[in-house]
């Protein structure tokens, strides 16, 4: 894996729908590369004998019966900044 | 890549995606899950809505459901499975996340392999089954061209959905269309999707022709449309290709209005949506006894229905194919059997006349008039004797249409067939005396044989029972041709 370069740093600002200023891409470049760099570090350490994880606790099947819960949708929906109706207003798509 | 007129192979894969319409609840919440006809964003709550400090729990059902599909699409269940988040922004996204299964980076779907056997018998491979949310539905204001803002309802977002999809070995749309129906059949009988409710099965499509570039056709609503859609980009495809035109690599959007699919995006890589392990829940472990509890619950399904049929009451293979995988009809059949009707008979009269005349009558299978007393009634007349075949099915199409059934139509309009020998022979012999000429050419040419009974037919309404009639005729011919009396 190689430097994190400008062009990758346009794809990851389209992807996340961020819009960055000249002073903030060279400022984020350099600390991205940094991180880059932690994780290479990481990678030295020889793993090849231990199981991945993919969950921190050790549980399994923490289910829940189908069961309906009367939902609140009206304290949900008055946290959305913009409204019309009982829509939410998003921006403008296609 | 380019024109080259070399082996013209088209490659179909599907990736269906079918609601778990069975569930009271949403995968992840217990909103209720039943979004139709409901007013906007009035099923949601904090955990659908994506808000800090929430914790999902997956719905038991939901995993009760999945197992039962893959155990009937004879997929290998896994024994650990994980949730994902696939990531993208879209305003039908709460949570700017799906939680969603993944096949890689080490995510275990519920289920991979199996498959499912089409009419025929191809046999069409399934890749993977796995669970995940839907999201939430869009409504753009006005055209979508000058709308000024998206209207998001978020009452589907977070409802079950199973995400099936198979591997490209399907040939051509119709194979398509027959598999969806075969799965869709297969869902109904599980009772897990019902396929009426509009939105409730989707499906993506991967098409490529000739071993070239793969499209993707998105956004197909229903199944009828699939076979269309599929259709439409067969022949854009090739028409680029017959130009010396490469197929693009691309998503496309079926345009269900001007029947045309229209280029959406450029395909976004698979590694963008930058997969990783759902923390807020745990992997869930599926044992042999749950799936064995999950087994014992499942009705027959529709192919051991068919086998069932073709060796218990020794159907032909494509009857027993029809009547297994259609729920009403099926239905029908087993309370004809019941009630007696002989299985071979009633099923000749389901797959034949009673589809096209319900068809022809815009009527459904599951109309009260389309009773099984009707087709058993109608089935022993004709055995009996009492009535042709030919006066049956016009018998068939007037009581579909009201409530007498067949026996009072045949006495009502006296329909009763003619097998009274002395009775048939006066009519016969007046035939003969109408019509001398084509007795003359009758003692030559077995053709106009058929027109002398052809006017049996006519003077009796149809009555005339064919087998004595063809036996009269044929007598009184050999008389003439002997030189006696047209009559003994
Ligand atoms: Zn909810």
């Amino acid at each position: 894996m190689g430097e994190i370069t400008p062009e990758d740093l346009e794809r990851l600002c389209w992807l996340s729908r961020l819009r960055l200023s000249q002073e903030e891409k060279e400022e984020f470049l350099g600390q991205l590369n940094k991180i880059l760099d932690y994780f290479r570090r990481i990678e030295e350490v020889d793993v090849e004998h231990v199981p991945p994880t993919y969950h921190v606790v050790d549980l399994t099947n923490v289910l829940r019966e189908d069961e309906v819960e009367e939902p609140r949708p009206d304290e949900v929906l008055e946290l959305a900044p913009r409204r019309k109706g009982r829509y939410i207003l998003a921006p403008r798509i296609i | 890549m380019g024109g080259e007129a070399g082996e013209e192979r088209i490659k179909i894969g599907l990736e269906i995606h079918c609601q778990l319409t069975n569930l009271r609840t949403k995968l992840f919440c217990g909103c209720p899950a039943d979004y139709r006809g409901s007013p906007p964003n009035t099923h949601i709550c904090p955990i659908c809505m994506g808000l800090p400090g929430t914790l999902p729990s997956p719905n038991k059902r939901a995993i009760e459901d999945g197992v039962a599909v893959a155990i009937a699409l004879n997929s290998e269940i896994s024994r650990r499975m994980t949730f994902f988040r696939k990531n993208y922004f879209y305003p039908d996204l709460p949570k700017n996340f799906q939680i969603s299964q993944y096949d890689g980076g080490g995510g275990v779907p519920l289920a991979r392999g199996g498959y499912l056997d089409i009419e025929g018998g191809k046999r069409i491979r399934i890749r993977r089954i796995q669970i995940e949310e839907d999201p939430a539905k869009l409504v753009h204001e006005g055209t979508i061209g000058d709308s000024a803002a998206t209207l998001v309802d978020n009452n589907r977002a977070g409802v079950a959905l199973l995400e099936i999809v198979t591997e490209p070995d399907i040939e051509d749309p119709r194979e398509a269309r027959a598999f969806l129906e075969k799965l869709r059949g297969i869902l109904e009988c599980l009772g897990v999707s019902n396929g009426e409710l509009e939105g409730a099965m989707r499906c993506d499509a991967n098409i490529s022709i000739g071993g070239g570039t793969r499209v993707e056709i998105k956004n197909i609503s229903s199944f009828k449309e699939v076979e269309r859609a599929l259709a439409f980009e067969i022949t854009r495809q090739r028409q680029l290709l017959a130009r010396g035109i490469g197929v693009r690599r691309e998503t496309r959007h079926w345009d269900e209005v001007r029947r045309i699919t229209v280029s959406l995006r450029a395909k976004e890589e698979e590694e963008d949506y930058r997969y990783f392990p759902e923390p807020d829940i745990v992997p869930i472990e599926i044992s042999e006894d749950f799936i064995e509890s999950v087994r014992r619950r499942m009705p027959e399904l529709p192919d051991q229905r068919k086998e069932r049929y073709m060796r218990e009451f020794g159907l032909q293979e494509h009857n027993a194919e029809l009547i297994s995988s259609n729920n009403a009809l099926w239905r029908l059949f087993e309370e004809c059997v019941k009630m007696g009707g002989d299985p071979i008979e009633v099923s000749n009269w389901l797959v034949g006349d009673l589809i096209s005349f319900t068809r022809e009558l815009g009527m459904e299978l599951t109309d009260p008039r389309v009773s099984p007393r009707k087709i058993v009634e109608l089935v022993n007349l004709i055995r009996s004797g009492a009535i042709s075949t030919k006066i049956a099915k016009d018998v068939l199409m007037e009581s579909l249409r009201g409530d007498e059934s067949p026996e009072e139509i045949v006495r009502r309009r006296g329909l009763l067939k003619i097998s009274d020998e002395s009775l048939l022979r006066g009519i016969v012999e007046e035939v003969f005396r109408e019509n001398e000429g084509a007795v003359k050419e009758a003692l030559r040419d077995e053709d106009v044989v058929n027109f002398l009974i052809g006017q049996v037919m006519r003077k009796t309404r149809g009555k005339a029972d064919p087998k004595l009639t063809y036996e009269l005729v044929k007598r009184n011919l050999e008389r003439i041709a002997h030189g006696e009396g047209p009559s003994a």
